[in-house]
């Protein structure tokens, strides 16, 4: 799997390319601004591009408007956006497209190398991985909602788990439970939720979000 | 969020139609009197001792006496007159210290010397034809006691016509008057003022005798400017008009040539040139108004001083309070971590060789509390300057905001560019600290935004459908939001009838900066 870095610090940029490395991803290019990436996706064509949103000249959303650019570009490009905070805005702009192949975490979840290569392979796979604090607070925006309120604890755990974009046999392995189970308790949240069941993980997952994000 | 309330509280909606503007002329009309009265109570006290002075001057020296001698004997008196005066005023025991006395104590002296002196002439010379002594005695007494006693409750009412007036100007002639008024000194304000230190406060205000003499002012000019439309409409319709209606009981005006249609033609002029004249002499009759009654060069100064010296002390109160804050979040978090995360560094590092599966235990514990560490100093960062508002500016942060609230936000604005950094953070934070309040107390289920910048003023609006009744008296916020604003000359203004709907508005004067200059 091919991976471009756009991140302006050079130790993190060093430390992702290393990380990364390890883990049998193949880092084309780190490059550390707006400019340079789009460059190299039009030149390489990686599978997936990380990109930090805090970019020099700016240093404000650079990062961010270079990756939507870098998805215009290169169409369906994966792109995962690393922040130090989230924005709920952001993570709207970048699932505007209602298309998947985006994610976007906090730069904490580095931290936890394997689950943070695996959402990368998901980003490249054209799945989403959204940060686990975008979807607490989507949910808590949410509290109000009858239909939601209606939901078990177990069912509001894996609406949060499959709202962070992960596939039934993720959640099952996270929630040590059987995948039927999993399977069960998503059907049962889509019909409270009166949305469209579907088989594939990734329109299930960006439904979801569509949902909270009303 | 177009029937907003202007800061200050009051419509300026001009002169309006003619019919009105006349009617608001003859009322504004109804206030000279009050005005008259109120200024001869202002000059009772002055016109009863001075006249009192007068008579008894006259009465006391003996016309057939030698004036030298009459003259000498009450400069004799007048010396210890004086030095008792002093006594009397200050307390202080005459001839042991020479001070410059303020003008105040020698105009206080010389009463009390003058009257002193007078008073050991008089019991010389005692009250020789019948009450031509005791008389002006008691005017002088009375003068003394009114103008003691009375005059800061008279100047207060007058305070209170000229403040009547200065709103009426601003909301029926179309000319605001600011109120020119210093804030009292120690003592002078509150419940129980103290008589003296009000007195003083009262006198030494230069916004007092502006009011006296724009009272005068109006009682001459005032009458000619409200009633000039008054008299030529009601001249036209009842003297030139009302003939024609029932000639029996008005007869007609007689000149040569009063026919019917001369008649009917001079009333309707009058009556036209009435309507069209009220609207123009109302406005002329504000900004005759605003000459004497608004704040004046040094009081003007003297106000903005005031206003900058308040807003500069809270201003940096808050920012060392948030100094303190941000020390003590560092100190108690994200500090404590990193002490944590290194000492279980180490002791990871003790155990690594005899037990490898510690280890690893306390390298994971590190790891959790490096992430709580940094969620700490996230929260704080969003704290002081959110970086949502640094990278998109105040719409764009405001509706990240609004996107965190469980409220149905609706975000109009019309923003061409960006309020200073400052001005922008101060207004994100009102904005923040208002939806929370909408969501805690109000009940509501939607709020509405509205930012926009015009007329040089940075607005912005949020309404709720809550259930209204607050109250910056009882601390909701506002008071602090209201406080935050002023440092930048800001203003907050609220409805929120019981029952709701809940509607704050805010201006701050600001430039915005254009676009393109502030993304590069």
């Amino acid at each position: 799997m091919r991976v471009v870095i756009a991140e302006d610090l050079f130790l993190l940029r060093d430390g992702l390319a290393r990380m990364l490395g390890a883990h049998g991803l193949e880092v084309t290019a780190a490059v550390d601004n707006g400019d340079d990436l789009l460059a190299a996706v039009t030149a390489d064509r990686p599978d997936v591009a990380v990109v930090d949103v805090r970019l020099p000249p700016t240093f404000t959303d650079e990062g961010l408007r270079a990756a939507l650019a870098a998805r215009r570009e290169v169409p369906g490009l994966p792109v995962l956006v690393l922040s130090q905070y989230v924005e709920q805005l952001y993570a709207r702009e970048l699932l505007a497209e209602g298309k998947g192949g985006v994610g976007y975490l906090l730069k904490d979840r580095v931290f936890d190398s394997a689950q943070f290569v695996g959402a990368i392979r998901r980003v490249a796979e054209g799945g989403t991985a959204m940060d686990p604090e975008v979807i607490a607070r989507l949910l808590a925006r949410n509290s109000g909602d009858t239909a939601l309120g209606k939901l078990s604890p177990r069912e509001r755990e894996v609406l949060g788990l499959m709202a962070e974009g992960r596939s039934n046999a993720a959640i099952a392995q996270r929630l040590v439970i059987t995948e039927r189970a999993v399977a069960k308790h998503t059907a049962s949240i889509f019909v409270r939720l009166g949305l469209q069941p579907s088989d594939d993980d990734n329109r299930r997952v960006l439904a979801v979000l569509a949902y909270l994000g009303r | 969020m177009n029937d907003a309330v202007p800061a200050d509280g009051t419509r300026h909606d001009g002169p309006g139609p003619a019919i009105t503007a006349w009617a608001r002329g003859l009322a504004l009309a109804g206030l000279i009197p009050a005005g008259l009265l109120l200024l001869l109570a202002v000059l009772a006290p002055v016109f009863l001792i001075g006249g009192g002075l007068a008579f008894l001057v006259v009465n006391v020296f003996d016309p057939g006496a030698d004036t030298g001698q009459q003259v000498l004997l009450f400069l004799l008196l007048l010396a210890p007159a004086l030095g008792t005066g002093r006594l009397l005023m200050t307390g202080k025991v005459p001839m042991t210290r020479w001070r410059v006395p303020r003008p105040a104590d020698l105009w206080g002296k010389l009463l009390l010397g003058s009257g002193s002196g007078l008073l050991v002439v008089l019991l010389i010379r005692g009250d020789r034809s019948g009450h031509t002594v005791t008389l002006p005695l008691a005017a002088i007494a009375a003068g003394l006691l009114l103008g003691r006693v009375f005059t800061p409750g008279i100047l207060l009412a007058v305070r209170r016509l000229a403040n009547l007036t200065r709103r009426r100007s601003g909301e029926w002639c179309g000319v605001p008057v600011p109120v020119p008024y210093l804030p009292p000194e120690a003592g002078a304000g509150g419940q129980r003022p103290e008589f003296r230190a009000r007195l003083r406060w009262l006198l030494s205000e230069p916004a007092t005798w502006r009011d006296l003499l724009w009272l005068a002012v109006n009682a001459v000019a005032g009458w000619f400017v409200l009633l000039v439309p008054a008299g030529l409409v009601l001249g036209g319709l009842i003297g030139f008009i009302g003939p024609v209606v029932d000639r029996a009981a008005i007869p007609p005006p007689a000149f040569p040539g009063n026919t019917l249609p001369v008649l009917v033609a001079i009333g309707v002029a009058m009556t036209a040139a009435g309507m069209w004249l009220a609207p123009w002499l109302l406005h002329g009759y504000g900004l005759a108004a605003r000459w004497l009654l608004a704040p004046a060069g040094r009081a003007e100064l003297a106000l903005r001083v005031r206003h900058l010296q308040q807003t500069r002390t809270e201003t940096i109160d808050t920012g060392a309070a948030e100094m303190r804050r941000i020390e003590r979040d560092l100190h108690d978090g994200a500090q404590a971590r990193l002490v944590a995360l290194g000492m279980t560094l180490d002791a990871a590092g003790q155990v690594l060789d005899t037990s490898p599966e510690a280890a690893r235990a306390l390298l994971l514990e590190a790891r959790d509390t490096s992430v709580k560490a940094l969620a700490e100093l996230r929260d704080l960062v969003r704290g002081i300057h959110p970086p949502v508002l640094a990278d998109r500016g105040l719409v764009d942060a405001v509706r990240a905001l609004a996107l965190d609230t469980p409220l149905r936000t609706h975000l109009a604005s019309e923003l061409p560019g960006r309020p200073p950094a400052p001005v922008e953070s101060a207004a994100y934070f009102a904005v923040s600290e208002l939806l929370a309040n909408v969501s805690k107390h109000a009940g509501a289920a939607q709020a509405w935004i509205d930012i926009r910048h015009d007329g040089g003023m940075l607005r912005i609006g949020v309404t709720d459908d809550g259930r209204g009744g607050a109250d910056p008296a009882r601390g909701s916020g506002l008071r602090g939001i209201e406080r935050r604003l002023a440092a930048f000359d800001g203003v907050l203004a609220h409805r929120s009838p019981p029952g709701g709907p809940t509607a704050v508005t805010m201006e701050i004067p600001c430039v915005l900066s254009s676009p393109k200059t502030s993304s590069c």
